[in-house]
């Protein structure tokens, strides 16, 4: 049999040979399976999972925005969209058609939204409208048998009932853009609105709330099969603030036209009260969508509406300042309340000559007197003695030149120059003049509203260093809890020395002859202690001092004067401090002072009214 | 009944059987594992159509009988008449192939089936047992000698090569691999001295580098996505990172039978063809694949076990080449789901869907199982003439 047992061999030979190898690649089989199916199958599982489960944000609601007593101030709208589901539509130009027949669609939205669905997975719903009316809403819903594939969605808007009144506090919201990207992924949700200024900013992530989730199962392409899971998220807190928009709002008609500034405070709990900024702009305009002419005229205002000047706005606070001057000389113990110094109506310095407001000069003056006539030259004498660097030093103990710490973005820190300053800042020399003319805040010395406000709560609360806010409770991240009793750091001035400015105070607005003797309060128990600035924009020339100094009235308006007034009450117990800058008003006892005591005698009016009520809910 | 010596005659020459010795010679046991790998194909096809036997498991049962059927018949005919005929069914397949050529309906972006009215032929799979067949018979008459002499293994290189060209030119990168080793493996057995494959594999090495420039643009993006499949995640590396979750996610136990998340979402890709055992390996786990993987090697063991049980050279070459392109189909098709080789073509045999790999198949079978039912049939060197 022709060497078959040769073959033979060899074929048995080489079937081993060719089944060891079978036997190593099935041991191969077997070992990937091993790795694949239990060393990696953790990771396989999850990655199984990432694709099969989808996770959708649910947004919250925004939280409303309320003042003191309870007002609206920012609330949401339905804002009904109507939306179309392509792959449900006989034909998307056909469901078109049909729907411009019920409402107006422009070939704009029409192009946009062919585009669209041309770009997306047929079953993702596109938007074709937004806003529409109630009467729009409703005509769809009729006709919705005829209109397969058409959606109504409600989304929320954000909606300011009470329009321009504390529109700077408030703020307004926008869609997200790149920069307040915070890693919250319901930033990414299309329609998403973010705080952009005003309390809307600062608490945020309090309002926004936290969002829901919607695990749904898709397939491949993305289509959700069903729900798997649904966690219901958090709606934003219910902020409240510490406003009173009523009084806000008399306190805004009540500065009317003019670039100003009112700011009302709680003395010792340093709740604000009243923060007008005027003139203002409405925040729906925003949500709206401002047109170009529009946004032009808001930014090129001179009067400048969309900022909020009771912290943005930096003045020289003038004759405001005395009363700092005044405590820096008395700590620093150069000058005693008794002592006298005479204004002739101007002081030498060197070959420099200091003028008085008043060209005659007020003789003989004392501390009480110095302030209660606003003398300068009084305050030029005492900060000669006392040097530009203790009188800084306890204008910040007072909260100037520093931000105070509102609860509110963009506040400027004003300024509070001394001799450090200058040298780092300028890199000169300090000017011994210079000292006597920020010593009256006048010169680099600049403070805003709300500085000078806390300044005057300070001087009133016998020297704690309270701090302002507009929440009345304390904000977390995601919730709201009643603040709990402040214990203000002290301001470490003497008792005496704040009973005497104080009592300065009291002259001016109580005794005949005070440059605000005629805005007083006259109603028992309301009366007010204030102090009048009025802080001169403009070089007085040599010239003009000889031919008379021009009236403000005779004056284009920028070169007016600011008018300030600072005031607490009442003075015999103090509550309220006020401050109210009007920009380029002209003189503080004529045009800031009135304001002032109107809007103190409306706050003491309905914190009466309030008390009473209070009074009358606990004996019930 | 009958005495001792008379049985030992008869059953060494079973030279002529009766039908009635035949029938008893079927190796049912072979069947039964054929059959309970059918069925887990049975089974899975259910699956994928989320419990239904529409459109695929019912049509696959069908398939599955009649090449049950025709294996029998094909079993139970003389293995001399496969050897007597075997050049003539390599020239017909031969001449299919060109015919596909010629005028062949696009399937896939490859010209691969004829239309023949009741059934899409593809003559790629009948080649596959042909060139079996064609190799088995020409080696059958060759002593160790001849087979060591280069000039006489000229010729089944070319019946290797023209095949193979065809085939790719098709182009079927996947099958064309096949046949190379299936073939090779009939040369290996058939006695080609070993020196020879390392030249031929030396070579091949080499020729890797002007064989790329001949593949097609989505061959080597195959080849390229296989080497990295995550540069391309959700393109062409989709399908094999896909594949890999679904197994991987499957576990020890699996996820449960028609509970795979991967396959039912449609995450994985023609999961009743070419990805059926990742589907099956994600419902069933490490588990399931080893008891599948068992199957297929118990299989291998029946037909290497016929093979050198086998008196003739023909019918041992043709036993264990179809048992070699059988293992390569579930070695190749595995490995590729699992992430070892690129992905080619190529069905998991007896399981994934479709009917001509099915028939192709279970024809080999049908040859294989008449090598056993004609194991002790000798056959002389120029065939079905006794010298």
């Amino acid at each position: 049999m022709y060497h078959d047992n040769d073959r033979a061999k060899t074929f048995n030979r080489r079937a081993l040979m060719l089944a060891g190898g079978k036997a190593a690649l099935v041991s191969t089989l077997a070992a990937r399976m091993y790795y694949l199916q239990v060393l990696e199958a953790d990771k396989y599982v999850m990655l199984a999972e990432d694709n099969r489960v989808s996770l959708r944000l649910l947004p919250p609601p925004r939280g409303p925005i309320l003042d003191r007593n309870g007002i609206a101030m920012a609330i949401n709208q339905h804002n009904y969209r109507v939306l179309v589901v392509a792959e449900q539509t006989p034909s998307l130009a056909y469901t078109l058609d049909a729907l411009s027949t019920i409402i107006t669609l422009t070939d704009h939205d029409r192009a946009r939204i062919t585009k669209e669905a041309r770009r997306r997975r047929s079953f993702v719903p596109i938007t074709v409208r937004e806003n529409l009316s109630w009467e729009e809403v409703a005509r769809i819903e009729v006709n919705a048998p005829d209109l397969p594939g058409v959606l109504i969605d409600v989304g929320q808007s954000r909606y300011y009932p009470l329009e321009s009144l504390g529109a700077h506090i408030l703020g307004y919201v926008a869609a997200v853009s790149e920069n307040d990207l915070t890693g919250d992924p319901l930033e990414e949700l299309p329609g998403f609105r973010t705080g952009k200024a005003g309390v809307e900013k600062i608490y945020d992530m309090a309002l926004r709330g936290r969002g829901g989730t919607s695990s749904v199962e898709v397939n491949a392409v993305g289509r959700v099969i069903r729900e798997l899971e649904r966690k219901e998220g958090e709606p934003g807190v219910d902020l409240a603030l510490t406003l009173d928009m009523r009084l806000q709002e008399y306190a805004a008609q009540r500065l009317g036209d003019e670039s100003a500034a009112a700011v009302v405070m709680d003395i010792h709990t340093g709740a604000l009260i009243v923060m007008a900024s005027t003139p203002s702009y409405d925040p729906n305009a925003f949500n709206r969508g401002l047109t170009a002419e529009e946004w032009k005229e808001l930014v090129n205002n001179p009067r400048s509406p969309l900022s909020n000047k009771a912290l943005s706005g930096t003045f020289a606070p003038g004759s405001t300042f005395k009363m700092l001057t005044a405590m820096a000389a008395l700590e620093a113990g150069v000058v005693t309340p008794d002592q006298r110094v005479f204004c002739p109506g101007h002081t030498q310095l060197g070959n420099i000559r200091f003028h008085c407001w008043k060209k005659g000069g007020h003789g003989s003056q004392d501390l009480i007197g110095g302030l209660k006539n606003s003398c300068d030259v009084y305050f030029y004498e005492i900060a000669r003695r006392v040097g530009i660097d203790k009188i800084a030093e306890v204008s910040r103990r007072f909260g100037l030149g520093n931000p105070t710490g509102v609860d509110l973005p963009n506040e400027r820190p004003g300024l509070i120059p001394d001799r450090a300053w200058k040298r780092k800042a300028l890199s000169q020399p300090w000017h011994p003049g210079e000292t006597l003319i920020n010593a009256i805040g006048q010169g680099y010395t600049l403070a805003t509203p709300l500085q000078l406000c806390t300044m005057t709560a300070r001087i009133a609360n016998g020297g704690f260093a309270v701090v302002p806010h507009v929440a009345r409770d304390a904000i977390t991240d995601k919730t709201a809890q009643p603040r709990t009793a402040p214990e203000w750091p002290s301001c470490n001035m003497a008792q005496k020395h704040l009973a005497m400015v104080r009592k300065g105070m009291f002259a001016v607005s109580n005794e005949p002859g005070g440059t605000a003797y005629r805005a007083r309060i006259e109603q028992e128990g309301m009366w007010l202690s204030g102090k009048t600035g009025s802080a001169q924009v403009r070089r007085i020339t040599m010239r003009e001092r000889e031919t008379g100094v021009k009236k403000n009235d005779e004056l284009p308006w920028k070169e007016r004067d600011h008018a300030l007034f600072v005031a607490y009450a009442p003075e015999d117990n103090p509550r309220y401090a006020i401050a109210v800058v009007v920009e380029h008003g002209g003189g503080g006892s004529a045009v800031a002072a009135p304001i002032a005591r109107d809007i103190m005698i409306e706050v003491q009016k309905r914190e009466r009214a309030r008390m009473a009520g209070s009074d009358g809910g606990h004996s019930q | 009944m009958m005495r001792p010596t008379q049985r030992l005659s008869t059953q060494l020459n079973r030279t002529e059987m009766t039908w009635r010795d035949k029938i008893w010679q079927i190796n049912w046991s072979l069947i039964g594992v054929l059959t309970a790998i059918a069925s887990v194909g049975f089974l899975t096809l259910y699956s994928a159509a989320q419990g239904s036997l529409e459109p695929w498991a019912i049509k696959q049962m069908v398939r599955f009988g009649i090449g049950i059927g025709i294996m029998i018949a094909v079993a139970l005919i003389d293995i001399r008449f496969w050897m007597r005929h075997a050049y003539a069914l390599y020239l017909i397949s031969v001449v299919l192939l060109v015919a596909v050529e010629v005028k062949g309906t696009i399937g896939m972006g490859a010209q691969r089936w004829i239309d023949l009215g009741f059934i899409q032929l593809q003559p790629s799979e009948i080649m596959k047992i042909a060139l079996i067949l064609t190799l088995a018979r020409y080696f059958h008459g060759a002593t160790y000698q001849d087979v060591g002499r280069p000039l006489f293994l000229i010729p089944p290189l070319a019946m290797v090569l023209a095949p193979m060209a065809l085939v790719l030119k098709q182009p079927d990168l996947g099958t064309a691999m096949m046949l190379l080793m299936s073939a090779g493996a009939i040369f290996f057995m058939a006695g080609v001295r070993l020196w020879k494959f390392g030249v031929l594999l030396a070579g091949g090495l080499g020729a890797i580098p002007v064989a790329w420039q001949f593949l097609h643009e989505y061959q080597k993006k195959r080849v390229l996505i296989f080497l990295n499949p995550d540069d391309d995640p959700l393109g062409a590396g989709y399908h094999i990172t896909q594949s890999k979750i679904a197994l991987g996610s499957g576990g020890i136990f699996g996820k449960g039978y028609m509970m795979g998340t991967q396959s039912r979402l449609n995450f994985l890709p023609e999961k009743q063809t070419d990805f059926i055992f990742t589907m099956f390996g994600e419902e069933w786990g490490l588990m399931g694949g080893l008891f599948l993987l068992g199957l297929y090697v118990l299989l291998v063991t029946f037909g290497y076990a016929i093979a050198l049980r086998c008196r003739s050279q023909f019918g041992r070459l043709v036993a264990l080449g179809v048992t070699t392109t059988f293992f390569l189909y579930f070695f190749i098709n595995t490995a590729m789901v699992m992430g070892l080789v690129p992905v080619v073509g190529v069905p998991l045999p007896l399981i994934s869907y479709g009917g001509t790999a099915m028939l192709s198949l279970l024809f080999g079978w049908g040859l294989v199982m008449s090598a056993y039912i004609h194991r002790d049939v000798s056959i002389g060197r120029r065939g079905a003439h006794d010298d």
